[in-house]
């Protein structure tokens, strides 16, 4: 009976350190918004949401596979050469994500082109692994890597998104380099009366794009403090 | 005592040097044992991407030899724009000339190469251009690719001649092809490339078959 109980115990523990991992991950330390790692590949390709979608899952793949070789290996590499053994790990990943895409998604491939392999070099995926895999079970350095990886790659999609709206007047765009010939009409088109305000697919719209979408963040994380905040005093009051 | 502590010392060195040998071992063996699975879809890719490339300009009906293997390369620089050797593809119906596929380089884009693909009949008649790939301003000089303007299409069935010769120039030099707003140089420096290709391909005649 006890027995049980524990477990139980033990498992909704697990949901709420799951909880907070995604949390953490989705939000509030999400790589591109908080940490702001990773952002020369997330500027670059951010031109179009599907570039971003297709950057941000090849992200999140080695993320993934990074995190899960991390924490199997993490009691048996010596603290010395922890980092070396990190970096073949990343850089092997990348560079099996980077062969399969070019069998799988050549087209795609063709315009990612260069920041597959610069995903060796995109700090939040070291930073994960220093920081969260080699430290934690395999359990939950998974949990951490899918949801900074959602983190991110939301981040992408959203600016690769607004960037395409404004300055092309479409929207998931080439959908078919990643879906296949059955997205082909997946394209939403604004009217053609609209002019695109080029600014936004240029490399300052990057910049200006991320800044607004960083700020949109803090306007919402201080709205949802607000209240919280409002109580603080209250609750010291009764105290004293 | 202090020996044993070297001793330790040099173990844990002997330790560390060893497993980061072992890791970079297995992670060479699983490159190798993957990029041996992807290589030959790698290049089946390739070739059909290519082959999709140059069937825009020299549709699939009109030739029935492999298209692919039948290439030679030549370095041309004042006509094909490029120091480097540039591929012609020779498409032939029953081993009889039905056209050329020529890449080539626009070397004087608002920002640097564009590189072109020029599809020409026998009888001279351009079947079809393509931009490859290029870096011109979004939303201005990209309105070269088909995916954003027809202007790419203007070309076909239009060939080269010494009477049409000064016809072949966008319409602010006098000619017959349209600028897009804002954005002369670029469609000038796609004009002259394939101009330069037809007078190549016009000079070569049928030597370009063999």
């Amino acid at each position: 009976m006890t027995n049980i109980t524990t477990a139980k115990q033990t498992l909704t523990g697990k949901w709420q350190a799951y909880q907070e991992i995604a949390q953490k991950g989705l939000w509030n330390n999400n790589q591109a918004l908080v940490a702001l790692l990773g952002l020369c590949p997330l500027l670059a390709v951010t031109n179009n949401s599907v570039n971003g979608l297709g950057l941000g899952l090849a992200t999140m793949a080695v993320l993934l596979t990074s995190n899960i070789l991390v924490s199997l290996i993490r009691d048996f590499v010596p603290s010395e050469i922890r980092i070396p053994v990190f970096i073949a790990i990343i850089a092997c990943a990348v560079t099996i994500i980077d062969m399969l895409m070019q069998a799988y998604f050549y087209t795609l491939h063709g315009i990612l082109g260069i920041f597959i392999p610069l995903i060796v070099t995109n700090c939040a995926i070291l930073a994960r692994a220093e920081s969260f895999a080699s430290k934690n079970p395999l359990d939950k350095s998974i949990v951490d890597a899918v949801f900074i990886g959602i983190g991110f790659t939301a981040v992408l999609v959203v600016l690769g998104g607004l960037r395409e709206l404004i300055g092309n007047g479409t929207l998931f765009d080439q959908a078919w380099l990643l879906f296949g010939d059955g997205a082909q009409s997946w394209t939403i088109h604004l009217s053609d009366a609209y002019n695109p305000v080029l600014l936004a697919i240029l490399p300052p719209g990057a910049f200006i794009g991320l800044g607004l979408l960083i700020a949109l963040k803090n306007v919402v994380d201080a709205k949802v403090k607000k209240p919280s905040l409002v109580d603080i005093p209250v609750e010291v009051k009764t105290a004293s | 005592m202090n020996q044993k502590n070297t001793l330790t010392l040099h173990q844990t060195m002997l330790r560390a040097a060893g497993l980061l040998s072992l890791f970079v071992v297995l992670s060479v063996a699983l490159l190798m044992a993957i990029n041996w699975f992807t290589q030959p879809k790698i290049i089946e890719a390739e070739r059909q991407a290519l082959l999709q490339l140059i069937n825009q300009v020299m549709p699939a009906e009109t030739y029935n030899n492999d298209l692919l293997a039948d290439v030679r390369f030549v370095t041309e620089p004042d006509f094909l724009g490029s120091p480097e050797p540039m591929a012609i593809y020779r498409a032939r119906l029953n081993n009889q000339p039905a056209g050329l596929v020529l890449q080539t380089i626009a070397p004087n884009g608002y920002s640097g190469n564009i590189h072109i693909l020029v599809g020409v009949l026998p009888d001279g008649r351009v079947s079809g251009v393509r931009v490859l790939k290029h870096r011109e301003t979004p939303g201005l000089g990209d309105k070269i690719e088909l995916r954003k303007t027809d202007w790419i299409l203007s070309f076909n069935g239009k060939s080269l001649t010494e009477q049409n010769a000064n016809r072949w120039a966008v319409k602010r030099d006098r000619g017959e092809f349209d600028q897009f707003t804002g954005a002369t140089i670029t469609p000038r420096a796609v004009v002259g490339a394939v101009r330069k290709t037809l007078d190549y391909v016009n000079q070569q005649g049928v030597a370009l078959y063999d």
